[in-house]
């Protein structure tokens, strides 16, 4: 009884399997089917875009390393030269000013020498002429004035030589 | 019979056992009929036999039973053909119409977005398993078009397997027609893919392995075409077995409280049971995986002839 095969229900199963076979092919097993490989090869993309942007964010990166070198190294070079351009500005000014310093002192030391000369010469005539004088009132004669006069250079001639 | 047991449930078994005895009630309640309709008499074990055989009766015990029509039998030739709606063929259209209820969810799970609920992602999980654990690595990637078929064959067996635990139901797959039915299905998607890969002629000229002595031809052909028809013959028998064997171990528990004709030994022989039903839903994934994973390597090596 347990083991006796029975036609009917051969027949049943097979229709029923069937029948379910091919409902399901159509409402379940298709659109399941589909969904999975769609998310699949979704999930895939993914990945590969994830990689994609790992690779690029990382070259970006490096770029920005590179651009940020750059600048330091164009900061650093910038410093420096305004350094250099700041002690050459002051250097000059300095020098300027030394310069007109000497040149003032030079001028003052000019008029002093003029002054002095000056001053020398109008106390050579001053004094020959109180030799002059006090020779005059010493001989109390007169000697021819251009003589006496002579005589006076010559006199101071020799003191210089002197 | 039926008034000793609830005697007993209200006396000295306990608690626990009370539970027990209410999961598995319904074993009890159709096993104390069973064995009343015998005569009282439950050492021969012909109201087991007569429990997991077809009928054409759906007993509803105690509610009352339903009588299936009767078809008058169609002869075709020599054939009598009886196309009875019986027990086991109500469980098969029950047995489909929860695979395509449970299909047609998880399916409507994918419409929105990709990622499917809770329900859908664990049913998704064994479509996954039989397309790339078991066809796929089976057939190679030309499986991916027997997939359909496929998995309605995995979850129609496993479904049906589980019936076998439902109270009030009976697994289809304890009755030999029914594997004998899916086994012939899969005999033929065998030949069929073959021949369809290499022609009728060539199909058959490939089930002898190349480079074997002339002699030795014929005997090959003989083994290799009678193992054509061993193979599904195997997984029918296999199916069958198992699946009527867990059932038979389950009243054959229950009946040794009628045998022995005490309450006593029913903290044992329901522990048992229970123990059994448990196993047996091992066993229900386990022979619907053996039937999918064997037929897609029968088509694998049908469609595959390289020795």
């Amino acid at each position: 009884m347990l083991v006796q095969l029975d036609p009917g229900v051969i027949i049943w199963t097979a229709l029923t399997f069937g029948l379910l076979l091919f409902v399901l092919r159509k409402t379940a097993w298709k659109p399941i089917l589909k969904a999975l490989d769609t998310r699949e090869e979704s999930i895939r993309q993914s990945i590969e875009r994830a990689e994609e942007a790992k690779k690029e964010s990382e070259k970006i990166l490096e770029e920005n390393r590179k651009n940020l070198a750059r600048a330091e190294e164009r900061a650093q070079h910038l410093i420096k030269e305004a350094r250099e351009l700041a002690e050459k500005v002051r250097n000059e000014s300095v020098g300027r000013a030394n310069a007109e310093a000497n040149k003032v002192l030079e001028r003052a030391r000019e008029e002093i020498e003029r002054d002095k000369q000056q001053a020398i010469s109008q106390l050579h005539g001053l004094v020959a002429e109180l030799a002059v004088k006090a020779a005059e009132k010493i001989l109390d004669e007169a000697i021819d004035e251009s003589k006496q006069k002579k005589l006076v250079d010559n006199f101071l001639n020799s003191l210089r030589k002197n | 019979m039926v008034g000793l047991l609830s005697d007993s449930t209200a006396g000295s078994v306990g608690m626990h056992a009370a539970r027990v005895i209410a999961d598995t009630g319904r074993v009890i309640a159709d096993t104390a009929n069973a064995v009343a309709a015998h005569g009282g008499d439950a050492s021969n074990g012909n109201w087991i036999i007569e429990h997991v055989s077809n009928s054409r009766t759906l007993n509803f015990l105690p509610f009352g039973e339903i009588h299936l029509p009767v078809f008058p039998p169609f002869h075709i030739g020599g054939l009598t053909l009886d196309m009875s709606i019986t027990k086991h063929v109500v469980m098969l259209w029950a047995v489909a119409i929860l695979v395509f209820i449970v299909m047609k969810i998880v399916a409507r799970g994918y419409r929105k977005s990709l990622i499917p609920g809770k329900f859908a992602s664990a049913v998704e999980m064994v479509i996954l398993f039989i397309r790339d654990d078991v066809v796929i690595p089976a057939m190679g990637e030309r499986g991916r078009k027997y997939l359909p078929y496929f998995l309605t064959l995995f979850f129609f067996i496993l479904f049906s397997n589980f019936f076998e635990l439902v109270p009030y139901a009976s697994t289809p797959s304890g009755n030999i027609s029914v594997t004998a039915s899916l086994a012939i299905i899969a005999f033929l998607v065998v030949q069929i893919s073959g021949i369809r890969q290499y022609g009728l002629f060539g199909y058959f000229k490939g089930l002898v392995p190349p480079n074997i002595p002339l002699f030795a031809i014929p005997i090959i052909a003989i083994v290799e075409i009678l193992g054509l028809f061993t193979k599904p013959f195997a997984l029918c028998v296999r199916l069958f077995a198992n699946l009527v064997a867990g059932d038979i171990a389950i009243y054959s528990f229950i009946g040794l409280i009628f045998v022995f004709g005490t309450v006593l030994v029913a903290p044992l022989a329901i522990g048992f049971a229970l123990f059994i039903e448990i196993l047996e839903v091992l066993v229900s994934f386990i022979q619907a995986y053996i039937f999918t994973i064997l037929t897609a390597l029968f088509v694998g090596m049908a469609i595959h002839q390289e020795h």
